[in-house]
C-alpha cells in the first residue's frame, strides 16, 4: 500500500438507530485490507463512540478515515456545541446525555474515555458554540 | 466452547451465521460504551438490552456472541440485521446470574 486510503462518511445527526453506519463500514475496509482483528476493533470501537457523540450532541458531523502504510487516522469533525470543558468530559462516568438517551443504553460517560482507550493518540480541537474536532491515531 | 455448542445446553437459536466461532470469556451489561470499553474480543456478551445498537456494539466489539437473558425478545426487523451482520445471538430463559453461572460451568 503505498498512497494512503481516504474513506469519508457523513454521519446523520437525526437517526440514532443508523448510528455505527460509518463505523461497520470502516470495519468492512479494514478486515478486506487484511488489517489485523484486533486493530480493526480498537479503530471500530472509538469511531463508533465518535458517531454516537456526533449523534447525540452535534446533530451529525463528518467522519474521516485515512489509512497508511504505518497508521490508521481517524478525523471527526462536527458544528456542534463544543465541549465547555475537557477534563471534565474525559472523566470516566462524567456525562450530558439526556435519560432518553440512556434508555438506549447509552449516556454511561465513557465516550471519550473509549476513544482515548482504544487509541495511539488522540487530540480534542473544540470551541463552545462552532463545533468541535477529534484526530485519533491507531498505529499499525 | 462454539456458540453453536451451546444450543445443546438450553440456549436457544436467535441469530447464528456464524455459530463455529469459539467463546473465549463471558462480560456481562447494558450499557454499551461500558461493554465497549470493557468486553474482551471473542466475550459472549449477556445482556437485556434489544435494540440496533446492540448489534452495532456486538459487531464493532467483535463478541463471539451475544446471549439474551430473562427470555427477552428481540424485535424480527433487528434479528434480519443481526444476521446480515455476522452477530450470533442466542436466549436464555434464566435470569443474568443463573446465565452466567451456567456459562461458567460450561466453559470450566
Amino acid at each position: 500500500m503505498s498512497e494512503p486510503l481516504i474513506f469519508h462518511f457523513d454521519v446523520d445527526g437525526e437517526n440514532f438507530a443508523s448510528a455505527g453506519q460509518a463505523s461497520t463500514q470502516v470495519k468492512k475496509n479494514l478486515r478486506q485490507l487484511g488489517v489485523p482483528a484486533a486493530t480493526i476493533r480498537r479503530v471500530s470501537i472509538a469511531m463508533y463512540e465518535g458517531e454516537i457523540n456526533m449523534v447525540i450532541h452535534a446533530n451529525g458531523g463528518t467522519a474521516d478515515v485515512i489509512v497508511s502504510e504505518d497508521y490508521i487516522e481517524i478525523i471527526l469533525a462536527d458544528k456542534g456545541p463544543g465541549i465547555p470543558n475537557i477534563e471534565q468530559a474525559m472523566q470516566e462516568g462524567f456525562s450530558t446525555a439526556t435519560d432518553q438517551i440512556r434508555s438506549l443504553g447509552f449516556g454511561a460517560g465513557m465516550g471519550l474515555p473509549n476513544m482515548k482507550r482504544y487509541t495511539d493518540t488522540m487530540e480534542i480541537d473544540t470551541m463552545v458554540g462552532v463545533g468541535t474536532t477529534i484526530t485519533m491515531y491507531v498505529y499499525l | 466452547m462454539t456458540v453453536d455448542e451451546l444450543l445443546e445446553h438450553g440456549f436457544e437459536a436467535v441469530s447464528l451465521p456464524d455459530g463455529s466461532r469459539e467463546i473465549d470469556g463471558v462480560y456481562i451489561g447494558d450499557l454499551l460504551s461500558w461493554v465497549m470499553g470493557r468486553a474482551q474480543m471473542d466475550n459472549a456478551w449477556i445482556t437485556i438490552m434489544t435494540n440496533v445498537n446492540t448489534i452495532a456494539v456486538a459487531s464493532l466489539a467483535d463478541t463471539s456472541c451475544v446471549i439474551l437473558a430473562e427470555g427477552v425478545e428481540m424485535e424480527h426487523d433487528l434479528i434480519e440485521t443481526a444476521q446480515q451482520k455476522d452477530v450470533n445471538i442466542l436466549r436464555s430463559s434464566k435470569p443474568i446470574y443463573e446465565t452466567a453461572v451456567q456459562l461458567h460451568e460450561l466453559l470450566a
